[in-house]
């Protein structure tokens, strides 16, 4: 039986893969497309720079980011100190290490879970229908009304003192709506295909009809939506920690360390401007690769318009 | 077009209300008012917090759903409650409430239209210099964070005023206090102060409706009813605006519903970052001081402006499509 249902996958890929060349597979063709596009490129590469910089980068100065330098205080950059230091001798070029990691970590994690969890809860939304139906569409319409940084502020207090993976399940507990929507009108037209009916007709349990057969169907979708949520929850984290609403001292994050660089960045510029520099360029990256997946997934391009009009009030 | 507005209207009351009364539970169940109180120097005596805390309806041992109903019934008659430091929350929500909506209407109409301008050129212009250009700027501007973009501005105008030499473009606060003059003078300072500020919610909005307009409007470019306009003789310009521009547009009214509230969002750095002391300033300061009460009003303020955008929304929908109407 999963013999079977493996064949209806492939024939679907092989069906959009005949279109372009016969003889190439579907992730060939995905990934030269990508290739094709400079910036999706640069952009990749920019963020395996990031990733080997906030991993490595620690361990090449000898400096923690929790060391004081009682000798130093707001000193620019130098040999030993290469990011300078702040008002209490922290080394500012450890703390920017240590920042990165944690936005990018946490970043990725929270966006791959929202869009798990929007997969799975849009598929059974779309393919149940009816009440669960009901609840979803009601949950999507109140995340309209009241921003996920409004309730995530709100909710920080719960978080403070425990574990940054709280955090994390926050933000992606607040950031599913949208996509389980999208995922949902997909869901809903799938559930008419014959594969899904013939699966139906043999027996297969509902919700391994949904892990099965909707959500490999909806591969890229989700591919494209979990690498574009990364920019948009590094920007939700990075927004919360500057207010303190979100990472918690001791430990650091590029936005708590743009908030305490923010009234001496006039002066004392090396406290703000590489945390910056760094969370502007990986958004960016983030965005140049999602984009590049979307023109190099979409065999029907010009799908920019369709993202948008999810959100209807 | 009436049944269909009064529908939406009933559907955006239910949300409201139901957005709010989430709010305060949010509110109530995480925030600490006894914190509030026990950390003040020197510590007051227990009855006198419990006193106080039952007095402004903050108490924790009192069962969430009696002070749930508590504040639903001072809602329902228009009194949103008191603040922690027992100062009424519909007093200061009148002062603030002004300051918000001034910053997010200027924000808005600027930068839909700028974006919406942005966008309509980048598509009809496509692939040329100018549509890289505008395509890199709004994903620059996209990737920075509202906070990081308010900051970068704050430290430009520093250096375009130092620059000038005189305070050319303030940016905190509205008003210059204890500045002298007419009233004309008042109105250019007040017009001086708010660039910068409108400046850092401009741009994200700009950038964002740039990028839709311009999809949607190559979407429009090659449909027959263009060409059928240009065979009929109608010149290029008055074709594309005519009857392109104004079908590319639908898209954009759902996307100004559904923008406001990151917009929001974005008034509270801004107004936290350039010290204009409106809704989104209060919020975060509300969180700080475990004042629940303040935080719901927030939180009613938030439903109230994203249901009126969607309102907007769905007529501009209706205007510009017709086949909404029947």
């Amino acid at each position: 039986m999963a013999a079977g249902m493996e064949l209806a996958v492939v024939e679907e890929d092989a069906a959009t893969a005949a279109a372009e060349a016969v003889a190439l597979s579907r992730g060939r063709i995905v990934l030269r497309r990508f290739l094709r596009r400079k910036l999706a490129v640069a952009g990749l590469v920019i963020l395996v720079l990031m990733f080997a910089l906030a991993f490595i980068g620690p361990y090449l100065s000898s400096w923690n980011y929790t060391d004081k330098d009682y000798d130093n205080f707001l000193t620019g950059p130098s040999a030993s100190h290469w990011f300078g230091t702040t008002q209490i001798g922290s080394d500012v070029y450890a703390q920017t290490m240590r920042g990165l990691q944690k936005s990018l970590i946490i970043g990725l994690l929270a966006a791959v879970l929202s869009t798990g969890v929007a997969g799975i809860v849009g598929a059974a939304a779309g393919y149940f229908g009816g009440w669960t139906d009901r609840v979803l569409m009601w949950f999507v319409d109140l995340l309209l009304v009241l921003p996920s940084f409004l309730i995530l502020a709100i909710t920080s207090p719960l978080f403070h003192g425990r574990t940054w993976l709280l955090f994390v399940i926050l933000l992606a507990a607040f950031n599913w709506m949208v996509t389980a929507r999208m995922v949902r009108g997909l869901a809903r037209s799938l559930r008419e295909r014959e594969f899904v009916t013939a699966a139906e007709v043999m027996g297969v349990h509902p919700l391994r009809i949904i892990t099965r057969h909707l959500l490999p169907n909806m591969a890229s979708l989700l591919i494209i939506d979990a690498t574009l949520n990364v920019g948009g929850t590094i920007i939700a984290e990075t927004s919360l920690s500057y207010f303190g609403f979100g990472v918690q001292p001791p430990d650091v994050s590029l936005g708590t360390i743009i908030a305490d660089g923010t009234d001496s960045a006039l002066n004392f510029p090396w406290l703000f401007y590489p945390a910056g520099i760094l969370l502007i360029l990986t958004v960016m990256a983030v965005a140049f690769v999602g984009d590049g997946l979307r023109d190099a997934m979409d065999d029907t391009s010009g799908t920019a318009s369709s993202g948008g009009s999810g959100g209807a009030a | 077009m009436g049944p269909f507005l009064l529908r939406r209207i009933v559907n955006y009351l239910v949300l409201i209300t139901l957005a709010t009364c989430l709010g305060y539970l949010l509110a109530a169940s995480s925030l600490q008012p006894r914190e509030y109180f026990s950390q003040r120097q020197p510590p007051p005596p227990a009855a006198a917090v419990n006193a106080t805390l039952t007095d402004l309806n903050l108490n924790d041992r009192t069962p969430l759903p009696d002070r749930f109903g508590h504040w639903a019934g001072g809602v329902l008659t228009g009194d949103l409650g008191k603040t922690i430091d027992d100062t009424s929350v519909s007093a200061e929500m009148g002062r603030r409430i002004g300051v918000t909506v001034r910053l997010v209407l200027v924000g808005t109409i600027s930068g839909a239209l700028v974006g919406v301008a942005l966008g309509f050129v980048s598509a009809i212009r496509q692939y040329r210099p100018s549509d890289h250009a505008i395509t890199f700027l709004s994903f620059l501007v996209l990737s920075t964070p509202v906070f990081l973009l308010a900051v970068l501005l704050k430290i430009g105008t520093v250096k375009i005023n130092q620059a000038a030499g005189t305070t050319l473009l303030p940016y905190t606060n509205e008003t210059t206090p204890g500045l002298a003059g007419g009233w004309l003078r008042h109105l250019t300072d007040r017009g001086q102060h708010l660039v910068v500020p409108t400046l850092s919610l401009m741009l994200g909005q700009a950038a964002l409706f740039s990028r839709y307009q311009r999809s949607a409007m190559l979407d429009v470019l090659g449909a027959d009813y263009i060409r059928t306009a240009r065979a009929t003789g109608m010149r290029r310009a008055p074709a594309l605006v005519k009857h392109g521009l104004r079908t590319a547009l639908i898209p954009m009214a759902t996307l100004f519903a559904y923008q406001m509230g990151l917009l929001l969002t974005g008034v509270t750095f801004t107004e936290k970052i350039f010290g204009w002391h409106g809704m989104g300033e209060w919020f975060v300061d509300s969180i700080g001081r475990q004042d629940v009460n303040s935080v719901a009003a927030m939180v009613l303020f938030t439903a109230v402006l994203v249901l009126i955008a969607g309102l907007l929304s769905d007529i501009a929908h209706a205007l510009l499509d017709p086949r909404v109407r029947v």
